[in-house]
């Protein structure tokens, strides 16, 4: 496989100390892997694997294209030694060289950071760090099953910032069970209050599988109604775009260059190696992802053998599927252009009912209103389907 | 011995009639007659031992699964009489049971000079035994009283002998006891039938008069007519020809059940057995009608012939529209076999093409619908049943309406639609409740009577439409499933009917239309909407939903324009998951069916016309 265009790096690190009730995420507690041992001792062993699939992914998409983005995911990247990561970065910048202006980022847990880690992950390259906040509002925090004390995220966020960091995020989820219309605008307040230049601001899914799932199902916990949820959804990007944060993804504001490129490169269709278990890639419209659990994805690499589960070959009718249903969730939107006149036609009423931008149709594109934002899935069923 | 070999038995077409006795077993549905049936086979010999199995001559799977018995059929029973030591023909008329095949019923009986009065004496008689003794007496049959399962623990043989000696009456010691179960009592029954029951009286040289009473498909043979002659002779050698249509057949076979078919040289007076003419669809060959010689024909028909007349009519949809073609071949297949079966193509705007089909009743169409599901494999929708409305209009015009989608808007003078007298057999502690059941059901009261200490009789008028609309399951359910129902259609009566019509988002939807009273209307309209409100998922628009009396609103309920239809995450993996949804989504779409804008998924309508007592049974066979 040849890639002409450049290629970004995911890395999923599959572990977390615990799991939260809500998370469906590839990622395993010490308790859960059974070969046993300290995250510490699976540490070093797990980045040689990372390395090994980073000679595999050199083999298989030879570039020319310095890296653009990085990502560290999790699971809890921050367990990781802040020198095994930076071995992974060597690794990959060796194999495929760094752009000047690289973007590197880490998802962080704002209680197991330090003043001194953050220090250390900024010294190997990371420049942008992205904090699990979710809440400002302890109940709502004991609902996801988080452990963090709210404050620890001004905390974080501040030494983020002394240690140099030049993007800071953090994450938030609405639309909690018990969580009040006042909990979610405190959340907001908080997170707005913070040195930072980027936030992500989730409606909370039950993901099937979860303990929140099961909570759900035996009536333990009720999930408020999509209306409340809706409008928390309006009320965050009043606020959002207030404090100078531009929505740039249906679920992301930025300030001026705050962007997370490496998500942009996901939604605009660009190609992106995942390393790790469970991790998806994307190279010219082939998508593939790899073996889940960290033993089985252990053995492969140790074989020698692809990670990959499984792959999909993108038709070309698959491939426009993908192309509106990204491109809707961002201001850009879709040219007219691209569109059959029977699917304008099917979208008129919702401009009417103003979910669609008005100005913008009238100029030639589609592009959501915040209340469109809200019903984005129908209107790609309604132009797909 | 009281059995006789088959070979040595009277061969037909060369039986005296003083040797032969007609009888049918008048029995409420699990009161024991299939087993008593059973045991007589056994008995008389004419099934071994090793062949014979439980409810023997129930043949279809479904009839034998429901425990009922939808077609009748006649046996030839040899028998040497314990009392007088002659040898005897016993010719067994099986009847249906139940209240929708009342014709079927009476032709059987028309049949027979005898009747076997079956009461399971655990539980005394029902109200549709009781209508079908009544159709025995009036026919002029001979009444056996027979008790049966006098094994079982709760028999009681005393209380019931008196109810039945007050019915018919006779004296209590008058009533046998048998037990099908264990054989007991079943010689005795077997000797009284040649005692009591009078041999069948018929003029051997007059042109020939056969009954029909039964008319079968059957995939191999075409048509299998049961009859019974009354004049003449039947044989092979005949040509015959059908009173009602004048049409003539070929004879290509007589014979008897025995209880397998048994190819004879012909059939006499007072003998009952079958013919195949060829003929492939059981409308040529109608229950009721006369047969005749083509050469030497008779002049005057047997009486009592009708043409069977749909009472009850219902839409029947599939729920995949490419099942079309395949539910009309079904429905055609069917109708070889069911001469009371009427369809027409129908098509709504909400469910798409289908059929209006006609029943005899509602156990008719719960029967039709299921072979259709079973045995073509088609999964239905159907709409509410409805009855059939004569309608006059101010300006002098009458019409017919069997489907309420075709009521007439304009101007109407009267509207009139069928009446019943309701029978209910019950424990005398539910007297009030049923009375009041009836009360809101429009009835009106004819009397009632006391059977015994604690079992009444109630007689009402109601209008057919009422019991139509889940009267029975209401019965059953507020007496502890102790009262039973019978009914006939006595005629017509104007009601104070009107049409109401739900619309969605101004459309009209055809198929939840409904004709009802108008101090139902109301609760009629809320109901309808509230439970589309639930069911109806919400729209990119507001949709109201509104029942009405022509313009007239009379209940509204809206659902809400939706806000939030969207997953909040896409990252890279979620890209593939998103877009497999999507496809997912897609088949989905295709069971949306579309009222105007507004998007019902296919289960919304599936559930709006279930009733409640539907879901209940649903949920019960689960």
């Amino acid at each position: 496989m040849s890639g002409a265009a450049p290629l970004s790096f995911y890395i999923h690190i599959p572990y977390c100390v615990k799991r939260c009730g809500y998370c469906d995420f590839n990622t395993y507690t010490p308790g859960e892997l059974k070969d046993g041992g300290t995250l510490a001792e699976v540490s070093g062993d797990y980045i040689d694997l990372l390395l090994r699939e980073v000679d595999q992914a050199a083999r298989e998409v030879p570039t020319a294209h310095p890296v653009p983005t990085i990502f560290f995911g999790g699971g809890t990247p921050t367990l990781m030694e802040p020198s095994d990561l930076g071995r992974v970065l060597t690794a990959i910048q060796t194999r495929f060289g760094f752009a000047p202006d690289i973007e590197i980022t880490i998802e962080a847990n704002p209680d197991t950071v330090t003043k001194e880690k953050l220090a250390a992950l900024r010294a190997i390259g990371i420049n942008r760090i992205s904090f699990g906040m979710q809440s400002a509002v302890p109940h709502v925090l004991k609902v996801l099953d988080r452990t963090h004390n709210p404050e620890n995220v001004a905390k974080a966020t501040a030494w983020a910032r002394e240690a140099g960091f030049e993007h800071i995020s953090v994450d938030l989820i609405y639309g909690i069970p018990g969580e009040s219309i006042k909990d979610w605008k405190e959340s907001i307040d908080t997170a707005l209050s913070l040195p930072i230049d980027h936030i992500s601001a989730y409606a909370l899914i039950v993901e099937s599988g979860t303990k929140l799932a099961n909570q759900v199902k035996r009536g333990e916990i009720v999930m408020p109604a999509d209306d409340e949820t809706a409008d928390k959804y309006l009320l965050a990007d009043q606020a959002f775009q207030a404090a100078g944060f531009e929505w740039y993804e249906l679920s992301n504001w930025a300030r001026p260059n705050g962007e997370c490129r490496h998500n942009v490169a996901y939604w605009l269709g660009a190609n992106w190696w995942g390393l790790g278990p469970g991790a998806h890639s994307h190279v010219n419209g082939k998508r593939w992802w790899n073996v889940k659990h960290p033993s089985t994805y252990r053995d492969r690499i140790t074989a020698d053998e692809s990670p990959a589960q499984d792959s999909e070959v993108l038709s070309a009718e698959e491939k426009e599927s993908e192309r509106i249903m990204l491109a809707i969730r961002m201001p850009a939107g879709i040219d007219h252009s691209t569109l059959n006149l029977a699917v304008l036609n099917r979208l008129a009423p919702y401009v009417t009912s103003g979910a669609l931008d008005a100005n913008k149709w009238s100029a030639g594109s589609l592009v959501l209103t915040a209340n469109g934002r809200l019903i984005a899935d129908r209107i790609v069923r309604e132009i797909l389907l | 011995m009281p059995a006789i070999p088959l070979a040595k038995a009277p061969q037909p077409a060369a039986t005296d009639p003083a040797q032969i006795r007609n009888f049918c077993i008048i029995a409420h549905i699990d009161h024991g007659k299939s087993t008593l049936a059973d045991r007589m086979l056994g008995i008389t010999e004419v099934v071994e031992q090793r062949n014979m199995r439980a409810q023997y001559l129930d043949r279809m799977d479904i009839e034998r699964e429901r425990g009922i018995t939808i077609k009748s059929q006649a046996v030839r029973l040899p028998w040497r009489s314990g009392i007088d030591g002659k040898e005897y023909i016993l010719n067994m008329i099986d009847t249906p049971g139940h209240v929708d095949f009342t014709y079927e019923v009476s032709r059987s009986l028309a049949a027979c000079e005898g009747a076997i009065l079956l009461v399971d004496c655990a539980q005394g008689i029902e109200a549709q035994t009781l209508a079908n003794l009544y159709l025995a007496m009036e026919n002029n049959l001979t009444i056996i009283p027979v008790l049966n399962k006098i094994d079982l623990p709760a028999a009681q043989p005393e209380k019931f002998a008196e109810e039945l000696a007050k019915l018919i009456g006779c004296k209590p010691e008058d009533c046998l006891r048998v037990s099908g179960k264990t054989g007991d009592g079943v010689v005795e029954l077997l000797d009284q039938i040649v005692e009591l029951i009078p041999a069948p009286v018929g003029d051997a040289n007059a042109p020939a008069r056969a009954l029909i009473f039964d008319s079968v498909y059957d995939t191999y043979r075409g048509v299998v007519t049961y009859v019974r002659v009354v004049d003449g002779h039947l044989s092979t050698r005949d040509q015959i020809q059908m009173f009602s249509t004048g049409v003539r057949h070929e004879m290509l076979e007589v014979g008897v059940i025995s209880p397998e078919p048994v190819v004879s040289k012909g059939l006499g007076v007072g003998e009952v057995g079958y013919v195949i003419t060829g003929v492939k669809d059981v409308r040529q060959s109608r229950v009721g009608d006369t047969i005749t010689t083509y050469n030497h024909p008779a002049q005057t028909a047997l009486a009592g012939y009708k043409d069977p007349k749909p009472m009850v009519f219902s839409g029947l949809f599939p729920l995949d529209g490419a099942d079309y073609p395949l539910l009309r071949e079904a429905l055609d297949k069917l109708q070889l076999n069911d001469a009371a079966l009427v369809f027409e193509p129908e098509s709504s705007a909400a469910l798409g093409f289908g059929f209006r089909c006609g029943f005899l009743g509602l156990l008719h169409m719960e029967i039709v619908r299921e072979r259709l599901e079973r045995e073509a494999g088609l999964s239905l929708i159907s709409t509410a049943p409805s009855v059939v409305y004569r309608v006059f209009r101010d300006d002098g015009k009458e019409m017919v309406v069997t489907n309420p989608s075709e009521f007439p808007d304009g101007k109407i003078a009267r509207v009139d639609e069928p009446i019943v007298r309701a029978t209910v057999l019950a424990p005398a502690e539910f007297i009030g409740t049923i009375m009041e059941l009836c009360q809101e059901r429009r009835g009106t009261l004819l009397g009632m009577d006391y059977l015994s200490e604690d079992r009444v009789e109630i007689r009402y008028t109601l209008p057919l439409a009422e019991i139509v609309f889940d009267f029975f399951d209401q019965l059953k359910s507020r007496t502890k499933g102790y009262a039973s129902l019978d009914y006939e259609p006595i005629g017509e009566a104007e009601g104070d009917l009107v049409k109401v019509d739900i619309l969605l988002q101004g459309e009209h939807v055809d198929a939840f239309s409904a004709i009802v009273h108008k101090d139902k209307a109301y609760a009629y309209g809320v109901m309808m909407t509230s439970k589309l409100r639930e069911l109806i998922p919400r729209q990119q628009f507001e949709v109201p939903i509104q029942a009405a009396i022509g313009s007239r609103i009379i209940a509204r309920e809206s659902i809400r324009a939706i806000r939030k239809d969207v997953l909040a995450k896409c990252y890279g993996g979620d890209i593939s998951r998103k877009r497999k949804l999507l496809e997912k989504q897609k088949e989905g779409k295709k069971r949306m069916k579309m009222v105007g804008r507004v998007e019902v998924p296919q289960e919304a309508f599936i559930a709006a016309l279930t009733t409640d007592a539907d879901a209940d049974k649903a949920k019960k066979a689960k």
